[in-house]
């Protein structure tokens, strides 16, 4: 197998999903890099997680209602464990778009059950997309439109539907928000009885015709006695929503940008990228499909290597998935779901409606802390499969000196690349122990654990923080 | 370690989502206040009246002691011109000082720089809460960002101490700058070593740590009693930071904006009594600020984004009182429904800057702004 080609399909599936095994980048690479995205863009090829057996051994994830900090780990058990990698990435990016969380909604039910909407619709039509989420009742609570009255018009859901989930800042004016929000007057859900012992009721949508303002509305220019579907109609049909999204597509999958409310006045890395998913998003009458998949075979996504800070989400995951044993339901879930929230993502819980400020602004002191402790825990454990398997493939080429060690644990761990002066730093390390020998039992414990401790030193490199 | 002159401390309470300025220090006299809030507006008897203009909403009260003493500042109508009334772009403005443009450096990290040009100590600006806020964002100035003050060191898996030298050693080596990495790699590196050494720092701060005030159990009290925790040790942290939320009480606002202030009110309590029974209060002050405050008119259940809004600092060297006027109810003086500011943001962090830390504010906030003079 040429290294290219590991390399390629690691960059591919650090991206549309949350990294993989060296030996599912073998077959996968076996099989090619469009197949692969095809593959990836039908999920329903592959089995679906069955969420019962998950129930079967942590039944608290079943509907977590209100229990704070209860909600995240049947999503960490699904993206560590997915077969259909890109569903679940797609369903994080919508969650970062549509950012909605508990601290409000106080409801996890509800908030889960929009997560799987985003794994039902999350690669299909974006305007479909868009009025399910506008029909969505955590979201017409977490934004207010239950509020949102013919006689007393309430402007949460009608900005943040234009500022942050599909046009952005600058282009509409206050007056478009007033009318856009008038149009989804009436379009609430129901029951909202209070909290009761034992959680919140289900939501469901409820249009209120009599509560709804049926008056005449100029929204961007179009004037008509306007339903929020009309309005949503119009957005989608603007050419700044295909550009905003095809921004923030680039953001999510290629490499890190501007922050959403900077995009106004900070042109795209790479414009002729955006004009190209844009044009995709036009073409195909808004079907994300169909603009995933330009992304993917594009040049500009294939040479983007290591060119995004990973989400904490993909920190701990794409560690879980490395280092592999966490398929079996096994205690303990709780606690890893809660990995990314001490590292400054606290799933289905975002900071506020623009979701998490991304890339550099991951990091700092404490979050990088957080991310080097728990990622060197993880690799520490030699009786972790993918670290076991790691050893193996290690142990099967014999004696190592120290550089090839180096180059065997950077090119397990990715294959990850580093500058010289790092690699010659690793080396120096390794060194201090001599060559790594097989030859007796005692020489294969203290091996294992001179490899533990290099993988522990790489994952706490700059360059490993990169997807 | 005692220091014969303390230096100035400034903590900040960001009170995130755009807290109702109207609802918290309340114009109980203005016929308008009734008329325009009919839904969210306080019943004049639990009204905690400060003057016969105005009070307090009563989870506020809990506050009026340090009124009544002289140690609590309300800033009126604070904001700046052409408010965009978005969360996002408000708080960056309120950071950057920069309403015209994109600003990415914060006004606190250009504070931090100017205190601490030699960055002798990472610890001179310390975020308490999981992610950095731009307010101190500033490359090439380090921030002690922590969630958890107990939790706070760089590779604790390994425990066997000669060995974790060994690689704490190697990290450091790792993590030293090289030429022509890129800004990324650079901030990733400074990140890495600033944090090692200010966990190294911190770890006295809890240990060290001795009172008999009994903070709440909510989020809020404790970034407080950590922040507490730091400032007593002495370690020469000049600023704090920390949050609060969300303020943004488009619906249901009577009970959530009662929640909100009622945690804020207790911890803000009990943190002011820690640290003077450790004798620990006269070097510090609070400034608690939101994005914007909220519209006049009520929507039936809540109020919307809205443009003024209001600005508390407190502490012993504060020179309490109303500073400014609370912006005309009138219609007619509205903008867009909403309150116009009367004082500039940039005016109130100059007076902090200038009158408490000592520090030039032109080149901080980017000009010459009205000082209150409540310090």
């Amino acid at each position: 197998m040429a290294s290219q080609d590991i390399a390629l399909m690691a960059h591919l599936m650090r991206r549309a999903g949350f990294g993989a095994t060296r030996e599912e980048l073998e077959t996968r690479a076996a099989a090619g890099y469009e197949a692969t995205v095809e593959e990836l863009l039908n999920p329903e090829s592959q089995p679906a997680i069955d969420r019962y057996e998950l129930v079967r051994y942590h039944p608290w994830t079943w509907r977590p209602g209100t229990i704070q900090g209860m909600g995240s780990a049947e999503w960490l058990y699904f993206m560590t464990n997915t077969k259909r990698p890109l569903e679940e990435k797609m369903a994080l990016f919508w969650h970062q778009v549509f950012a909605t969380g508990v601290s409000k909604v106080d409801h996890y039910d509800e908030i889960t059950r929009m997560v799987a909407l985003f794994r039902e619709k999350g690669m299909g039509n974006y305007k479909e997309l868009l009025l399910d989420i506008a029909r969505n009742p955590a979201m017409i609570y977490w934004l207010d439109n239950f509020e949102n009255h013919a006689d007393a018009v309430n402007e949460n859901w009608g900005r943040e539907l234009l500022e942050l989930f599909s046009m952005g800042v600058g282009t509409y004016t206050e007056v478009d928000v007033r009318e856009a929000s008038r149009a989804f007057t009436g379009w609430t859900f129901e029951p909202k009885l209070p909290r009761g012992p034992i959680g919140r009721h289900d939501w469901n949508f409820a249009y209120l015709p009599e509560d709804h303002d049926d008056g005449e509305k100029t929204f961007l220019g179009e004037t008509g006695n306007f339903n929020g579907d009309d309005i949503i109609n119009i957005i989608c049909d603007h050419p700044a929503t295909a550009t905003f999204i095809a921004r923030h597509l680039y953001n999510f999958f290629v490499a890190d940008e501007a922050q959403v409310p900077a995009w106004q006045v900070i042109p795209p890395k790479d414009e002729a990228a955006i004009e190209l998913l844009a044009d995709a998003f036009i073409d195909s009458g808004s079907d994300l499909k169909a603009v995933l998949r330009v992304l993917f075979n594009s040049d500009f996504f294939k040479n983007a290597r290591y060119a995004r800070l990973k989400s904490p989400a993909e920190v701990v995951v794409g560690t879980l998935r490395l280092v592999g044993g966490f398929d079996f339901p096994a205690p303990g879930l709780g606690e890893m779901a809660r990995q990314p929230t001490y590292m400054g993502q606290d799933l289905l819980n975002p900071p506020s409606v623009e979701g998490w400020h991304t890339g550099v602004e991951w990091i700092n002191s404490g979050s990088l802390m957080r991310r080097i402790n728990f990622t060197a825990d993880m690799v520490s454990d030699v009786t972790r499969p993918g670290i076991r398997s790691m050893i193996d493939r290690m142990q099967a080429q014999g004696d190592l000196t120290p550089d090839t060690m180096v180059d065997s644990c950077l090119d397990l761990m990715g294959p990850l690349e580093v500058d010289g002066e790092t690699r010659t730093e690793l080396i120096t390390h390794a060194a201090g122990g001599g060559n790594l020998t097989w030859g007796t039992n005692a020489d294969v414990d203290a091996s294992e654990q001179r490899i533990s401790e290099m993988l522990q030193l790489i994952v706490s490199l700059r360059d490993y923080q990169y997807a | 370690m005692t220091a014969t002159k303390k230096d100035p401390v400034l903590v900040v309470l960001q009170l995130t989502g755009g807290n109702d300025y109207m609802n918290t220090v309340i114009p109980h006299a203005d016929p308008l206040y009734r008329e325009k809030r009919p839904v969210v507006g306080v019943a004049d008897d639990r009204i905690i009246k400060l003057n016969d203009r105005i009070g307090l909403h009563p989870e506020v009260g809990p506050l009026k002691r340090f009124w009544d003493s002289g140690d609590m500042a309300i800033i009126h109508g604070v904001g700046y011109a052409n408010s965009p009334r978005s969360h996002f772009r408000s708080m960056d403005i309120w950071h950057t000082c920069e309403p015209d443009k994109l600003g990415t450096e914060g006004w606190l990290g250009r504070a931090t720089r100017d205190m601490d040009p030699n960055k002798d100590n990472v610890i001179t600006a310390v975020n308490f809460g999981p992610s950095l806020p731009r307010a101190l964002a500033l490359p090439g100035v380090p921030v002690a960002c922590v969630d958890d003050l107990d939790n706070f060191g760089m590779l604790t898996s390994i425990q066997e101490e000669m060995q974790r030298d060994k690689i704490i050693d190697r990290f450091t080596r790792l993590y030293s700058p090289t030429i022509g990495s890129g800004f990324v790699m650079d901030y990733l590196g400074q990140t890495g070593l600033d944090g090692l050494k200010a966990a190294d720092i911190l770890k006295v701060a809890p240990e060290q740590y001795s009172s008999t005030i009994e903070y709440p159990d909510t989020p809020i009290a404790r970034k407080l009693k950590g922040i507490s925790q730091v400032h007593q040790a002495n370690l020469g942290t000049r600023v704090f930071y920390t949050d609060h939320g969300s303020f943004d009480s488009h619906s249901n606002q009577i009970g959530m904006h009662d929640g909100l202030w009622r945690d804020v009110s207790a911890a803000v309590g009990s943190f002011f009594d820690d640290l003077r029974e450790n004798d620990s209060s006269d070097d510090v002050i609070l400034l608690m600020f939101s994005e914007f405050g909220r519209r006049v008119h009520d929507n039936g259940s809540g109020t919307d984004h809205g443009a003024a809004g209001l600005v508390f600092v407190m502490g012993d060297r504060v020179q309490g009182g109303e500073y400014g006027e609370f912006p005309s109810t009138r219609p007619e003086d509205l903008e867009q429904g909403d309150l116009v500011p009367g004082t500039d943001f940039r005016g109130v962090y100059s007076s902090i800057l200038e009158n408490w830390m000592g520090l030039d504010a032109n080149s901080i906030v980017g000009g010459a702004f009205e000082k209150p003079a409540f310090v």
